[in-house]
């Protein structure tokens, strides 16, 4: 009998324990007692993260912190948005200002290990590339030996830059600044022959121009940039909540269930499709959500597919192709792990 | 008289107020304490890097102007804080001679009698003190980079420089092995011309007969390093700019980032000198000008030994203030590209290591020991300056 008792102590105690683990993320708390998501991103990239001129933030990053918003409060706009330069992004996350980084941020080793910051889930496959003028009559990036490039400060671009100059014998003059606005500014007033950034961001930026079309992106691309939303080290569940965001507008996209058909598919009988909108197990409960989380998200923001075309892809001004971006099933990286 | 004025023992007094500041330094220490071990505890916590190591770690990156040598692939981060300090005590080094120049120019001209030349100096002060620095530095940044032509374009200087919009580019030039007679030549001349200066001095006190020795100094300080120069068989020669496809290679580079700074300092920080000059004189008593005056100095004169050395007094603190102010100014830089110690620490290294509490704690720590050392060889010579009580 009392070895019984003792077995229910434990069992209780673990269950209650466990119980805590799911639910007690202190970031999901915060933002749930605060009301919003405070989400840090890029202010100045059409495409990924700019306020329009009404002041709403829109673009792929954006939409990804709306995402979240959709999946905890069951509500789009409850996104507070502090625009962050790169220079200061990492400290604003690791201070606690934001509770999630989401602008364009490429994935690195020493960023992973060093920063205290942990990465959720690579959302854009991105490479650095180059845009010229088009009077500069150069084709590839081979051409700029001795050449002037403006840059931003402080991201992996500048050491990229420097590392393809130096492994092509190429030499170069940097010209170095605090933002990405003040660089292609920069670049516009002929300051530098050549403007890089990652071929994403080169893309919005040539659409800022005094004259888009004398300026040409060429076809290099000397590094690999996995852009990734950031959280803070030590809040294992948060992590989870931001990395199955990002998964479950994959899966979404993967088994064809959109932004408008997502109530016509809560009735579909793939058991896939049924986990992934809550109508079968739990999986929201295990985030610490409700249950038709990721319904939500799809409902509010729609799945992969529809935010990248959406905001760069070819119902935007960018007209990126989905390249590296498509899905696996289409040549693509983008492969949505299983809800199960 | 039954009150009795209670006067307090010297000693209870004097140890009451030593109490007093054993207590506050002892708050004062261990809040600071306190904080170093608590941002200690919460990076270690946060899993954030800390420590120094990563001085000696490859930057990586490049670097537009470098004093000292330096290059991307071998040289460290603590190189690069180097060249940042040398960039930062460059741009202000030059900037405070040249505020100087400037603000004593302008001061001295709102106090002519010229109603024109007052006004055009008072206009000037009073439109440049009242703009905010940040946007005069983008507004010669602008007017810079978009009055000069393009590389293609480029303005061909008398002497072999080139003008564009890269910046400018002039002879560099190369020293020979027989330079160092010139150098030692010029010591000569000058060291000459300050003993004829003495001995002139020194003759004028004794027979009031006063010495000509301009054109001698002339001849010192110019002629003699002129002579060793031809008798070494012209060690010197000139290594000139060439047009590129892309750039300007080869000899001196002023960038236009470091012009329009230097520009925005130097005319943004002369307008407050010139204040300051201007209260200097005016805090000279006018009965000293009449008194000169009476004794027959003419009004050059007068100014350059009544006036100004009483004004110098009065100038020298605030003109402390005004060159502390444009070191510290000069981190604006990081707006327009120039690189600095804080564009280039603050901006690059930080984001490189991630170590944001080091970093700015060397930053900070290198422009106090700045603003300490100029306060300080100010201190000395408005201590020189002081009047002497006899």
């Amino acid at each position: 009998m009392k070895r019984l008792a003792t077995a229910f102590a434990i069992a209780t105690l673990l269950a209650f324990g466990m119980q805590a683990a799911w639910s007690q993320s202190p970031t999901l708390k915060a933002v749930q007692d605060r009301g919003e998501l405070v989400c840090g991103s890029n202010g100045q990239l059409a495409g990924f993260g700019m306020p329009d001129p009404q002041g709403n933030w829109t673009g792929f990053d954006v939409d990804f912190c709306r995402a979240i918003a959709a999946a905890i409060f069951n509500d789009p706009t409850k996104v507070k948005f502090v625009p962050l330069t790169a220079a200061n992004r990492f400290t604003a996350l690791q201070s606690g200002e934001v509770d999630v980084l989401s602008r364009n941020t490429t994935w690195t080793m020493s960023r992973d290990t060093t920063l205290g910051v942990d990465f959720a889930a690579v959302n854009y496959y991105d490479g650095q590339g180059f845009m010229v003028r088009k009077a500069l009559k150069v084709s590839s990036a081979l051409e700029l030996n001795g050449a002037s490039v403006c840059v931003q400060q402080g991201t992996t671009t500048e050491l990229n830059l420097a590392d393809y100059f130096r492994s092509n014998n190429m030499s170069l003059k940097t010209v170095t600044f605090a933002t990405l606005d003040e660089a292609l500014k920069a670049y516009d007033s002929s300051r530098c022959d050549a403007f890089t950034t990652d071929s994403s961001g080169l893309y919005g930026s040539r659409l800022l121009l005094s004259n888009p079309s004398d300026n040409i992106v060429l076809p290099e691309i000397i590094s690999k940039e996995p852009l990734s939303p950031a959280v803070r080290q030590g809040d294992d569940s948060w992590e989870d909540i931001v990395r199955w965001t990002h998964y479950a507008m994959v899966d979404a996209e993967e088994l064809g269930v959109t932004k408008n058909n997502v109530d016509g598919q809560l009735k579909s009988p793939n058991p896939e499709i049924r986990r992934l909108l809550g109508v079968e197990e739990q999986f929201g409960q295990s985030l610490g959500l409700s249950n038709d989380w990721a319904y939500r998200i799809i409902k509010f923001v729609g799945n992969y597919g529809e935010s990248f075309e959406r905001n760069v892809g070819q119902g935007s001004p960018l007209k990126i192709a989905r390249g590296l971006n498509a899905l696996w099933t289409k040549g693509g990286l983008q492969y949505g792990l299983p809800i199960r | 008289m039954a009150d009795r004025v209670r006067v307090p023992a010297r000693n209870t007094r004097y140890l009451g107020s030593l109490a007093f500041q054993v207590a506050l330094l002892l708050i004062v220490g261990g809040l600071a304490y306190a904080a170093v071990v608590n941002a200690a505890q919460n990076l270690a916590h946060a899993n954030i890097a800390t420590g120094f190591g990563f001085w000696n770690n490859t930057a990586g990156f490049d670097i537009s102007q470098t004093l000292i040598h330096y290059s991307a692939s071998t040289s460290t981060f603590g190189r690069a804080f180097w060249v940042g300090l040398l960039n930062t005590l460059f741009v202000s080094g030059i900037g405070i001679v040249l505020a100087t120049i400037l603000g004593f120019v302008v001061g001295i001209a709102r106090l002519s009698r010229n109603w024109l030349v007052a006004c055009l100096a008072g206009g000037y002060v009073e439109l440049v003190r009242n703009v905010p620095l940040l946007l005069q530095l983008l507004f010669w940044y602008n007017a810079v980079l978009k009055s000069l032509p393009e590389l293609q374009g480029s303005i061909a200087l008398p002497g072999g420089g080139f003008l564009n919009n890269r910046g400018l580019f002039l002879p560099r030039p190369e020293f020979g092995p027989g330079f160092g007679a010139v150098v030692i030549a010029l010591l000569v001349g000058v060291v000459a011309a300050l003993l004829l200066r003495s001995w002139a001095r020194g003759r004028q006190a004794r027979s009031g007969r006063r010495t000509r020795i301009f054109w001698a100094a002339v001849g010192l300080i110019g002629g003699l390093p002129l002579v060793a120069f031809v008798l070494a068989g012209l060690p010197l020669s000139f290594h000139f700019p060439a047009l590129g496809r892309f750039n300007v290679t080869g000899g001196i580079e002023v960038l236009p980032e470091f012009a329009a700074l230097l520009i925005a300092l130097t005319v943004y920080t002369a307008a407050f000198i010139a204040e300051v000059v201007r209260a200097g004189v005016l805090a000279v008593p006018a009965g000293q000008t009449e008194a000169a005056q009476a004794l027959g100095l003419r009004s050059a004169t007068t100014l350059r030994l009544i006036v100004v050395p009483q004004a110098l007094r009065v100038i020298i603190p605030p003109l402390t203030s005004q060159y502390l102010n444009l070191i510290k100014n000069s981190s604006l830089a990081v707006a327009i590209g120039y690189p600095d110690l804080v564009q280039i620490f603050t901006g690059t290294v930080l984001n490189i290591t991630g170590q944001a509490v080091e970093v700015v704690a060397i930053t900070m720590a290198v422009y106090l020991t700045i603003s300490l050392v100029i306060s300080l060889s100010m201190n000395i010579y408005g201590r020189a300056t002081a009047v002497v009580e006899r």
